[in-house]
């Protein structure tokens, strides 16, 4: 009995002491987090926000209104899927240790999150929280390549696509450049996902796109965006949402998600107006669609650089990513002819990569920003993220074009004429999008 | 009878209707259609791809009216449609052969 009551006096006096010096708790690697995980529980919701309604908006309104419905079901049903596919095994692969292969994959150790249960850490945060804030990149990036297809693709083909591309080209690449893989090794600066998301999904739209064949009537009869208007509205929600995807990747509440905010607001004003003034000057008519696009553009180039830079930073690659982007639009449809329907290359993968690019620049302290990988100097920062554009964009390449031809061979890609004509939602989904 | 058929510019359709009723034209049916005529169409451009649109909106206004009524008709809507620019529209005049109220069967003039 007097055991009982010195036992329980050592560690009431033990708690006290905790208490008052939190550095005494020396046996737990990092306590919890409250402020913190706030900030990325809420993160988390906005990011998911961002593909419902937010992409799915915004692409919505840029089809024709017989499609309408089709790409709003396509952006939910990959959410689905993805936040299975996540739970099943992709998180694992991503982020799990890897032991003697960790360079370039995670393990099986944590499918269906077998360990994680209420008690883990990932940093200060719990472990479910970082599972869902990651769960909700891993929902977005097949959502974009949504845009490489739209109006003439299977429904069944893109679950098929989608499943497989998380697991053969998602994870891996997460893995590399977060999951502690020979990329995070190496130096890589990837803050928010420049090349996890914004190259990996770009590139594998461009190959997509290409593989299926484009719309019918492209490239000299177009179809021009429904509903300009849906955009907006969607797009409006990604400005917001994207302050939880590049502020929440602080994976903290502090100083560093503060700027990430900043530099990314910055970044998005500025690219739209540079969007806004060459239509402006170019055609006279600065149009709502391209003001957006400019948006999109200058958020997606800030992305990777969005925890590494100042507001300087954010001001010229908002820039360099409205310029670059647009002029990526033309090269794409009207040069290189291929139906990227809603421009995922030229503005996801071309900002992503751009952005990493520009991370060796912006991020170093010549240019305020927080100072780059070992203290290294701007040239050896920039080769680094160049093998990481490099990887990523190879890796998708490849992988992709290997999964949409076994897609092909296992469902198929293509509706058939009849069915694309009549308009996706009533052949594929028996729907009306508008009954006026 | 005859059945007059007015393409319109669509801002017009209320000194239209105003004018009719004017008139003494108890009845009409509006249906929005597109169309051109010597009035090309108009370019849309998003992300810098072009896009032709050939049509343009325009107001179908049908009208029953009885013989005598034609030129009277005809003048009211030419003055209230009228903006002195291309796209303007046109009148047509088709016969009617017979006409009927729903509610309480009359035919004839006397259904219009």
């Amino acid at each position: 009995m007097a055991e009982k009551s010195i036992g329980r006096g050592i560690a009431a006096i033990l708690s006290a002491l905790l208490l008052f010096w939190p550095e005494l708790s020396l046996a737990q690697d990092a306590e919890m987090n409250g402020a913190n995980t706030a900030w990325i529980l809420t993160s988390t919701a906005l990011v998911l926000f961002m593909t419902l309604p937010g992409l799915a908006l915004f692409y919505a309104g840029l089809v024709q209104a017989k499609n309408v419905l089709s790409v709003m079901m396509q952006c939910f049903a990959i959410c689905c899927l993805a936040s299975v596919i996540w739970l099943m095994v992709a998180y694992s692969l991503a982020f799990g240790d890897g032991g003697g292969a960790n360079q370039v994959i995670g393990s099986l150790h944590k499918v269906f999150l077998a360990g994680v249960g209420w008690e883990p850490l990932v940093g200060d945060i719990p472990e479910s929280v970082f599972f869902m804030f990651q769960m909700t990149f891993a929902i977005i990036t097949p959502a974009l390549i949504v845009g490489a297809y739209p109006e003439r693709v299977k429904f069944s083909a893109v679950l098929v696509f989608t499943g497989a591309w998380l697991i053969l080209v998602y994870a891996p690449v997460a893995h590399w450049v977060w999951g502690g893989g020979w990329l995070a090794g190496m130096g890589v600066m990837d803050f928010a996902g420049g090349l996890v998301v914004h190259a990996t999904a770009g590139t594998s739209a461009l190959v997509f796109a290409f593989l299926l064949g484009p719309r019918s009537g492209f490239p000299r009869q177009l179809n021009p965006p429904h509903s300009p208007g849906l955009t907006m509205i969607g797009a409006a929600m990604l400005w917001v949402g994207w302050f939880g995807f590049n502020a929440g990747s602080a994976l903290a509440a502090d100083a560093s998600a503060g700027m990430a905010m900043a530099v990314t607001h910055i970044s998005a004003a500025t690219a739209s107006l540079v969007w806004m003034a060459i239509e402006w000057v170019k055609f006279g008519k600065p149009s709502l669609v391209g003001i957006v696009t400019g948006m999109v553009a200058g958020l997606a180039t800030i992305t990777p650089a969005s925890g590494f830079v100042g507001p300087i930073g954010g001001f010229f690659i908002g820039l360099a990513g409205g310029l670059a982007c647009y002029r990526a639009v033309e090269m794409i449809k009207h040069r290189l002819k291929i139906d990227d329907s809603l421009d995922v290359f030229a503005v996801h993968g071309v900002g992503g990569i751009l952005g990493t690019l520009l991370v060796a620049v912006f991020a170093s302290s010549a240019f305020e920003g927080v100072g780059l990988s070992d203290g290294g100097g701007i040239f050896e920062q920039f080769w680094v993220q160049l093998v990481g554009v490099v990887a990523t964009v190879a890796w998708s390449v490849v992988v992709t074009f290997v999964i949409v031809k076994a897609t092909g061979a296992i469902v198929g890609l293509r509706v058939d004429e009849d069915e694309a004509a009549q308009g996706l939602d009533l052949s594929a989904h028996g729907e009306s999008g508008y009954s006026l | 009878m005859k059945m007059v058929m007015a393409i319109i510019k669509p801002a017009k359709l209320d000194a239209v209707r105003d004018a009719l009723t004017g008139i003494g034209v108890q009845g009409l049916t509006v249906t929005e259609v597109r169309g051109f005529g010597r009035q090309g169409g108009h370019t849309e451009i998003y992300r810098g791809a072009e896009y032709k649109i050939d049509f343009v909106p325009k107001l179908r206004i049908d009208i029953g009216i009885d013989d005598s009524q034609v030129e009277q008709v005809l003048e009211t809507i030419r003055d209230a449609a009228k903006t002195d620019r291309i796209g303007d529209g046109k009148i047509f005049i088709l016969d009617l052969g017979e006409a009927m109220r729903i509610r309480t069967g009359e035919t004839g003039p006397d259904a219009l």
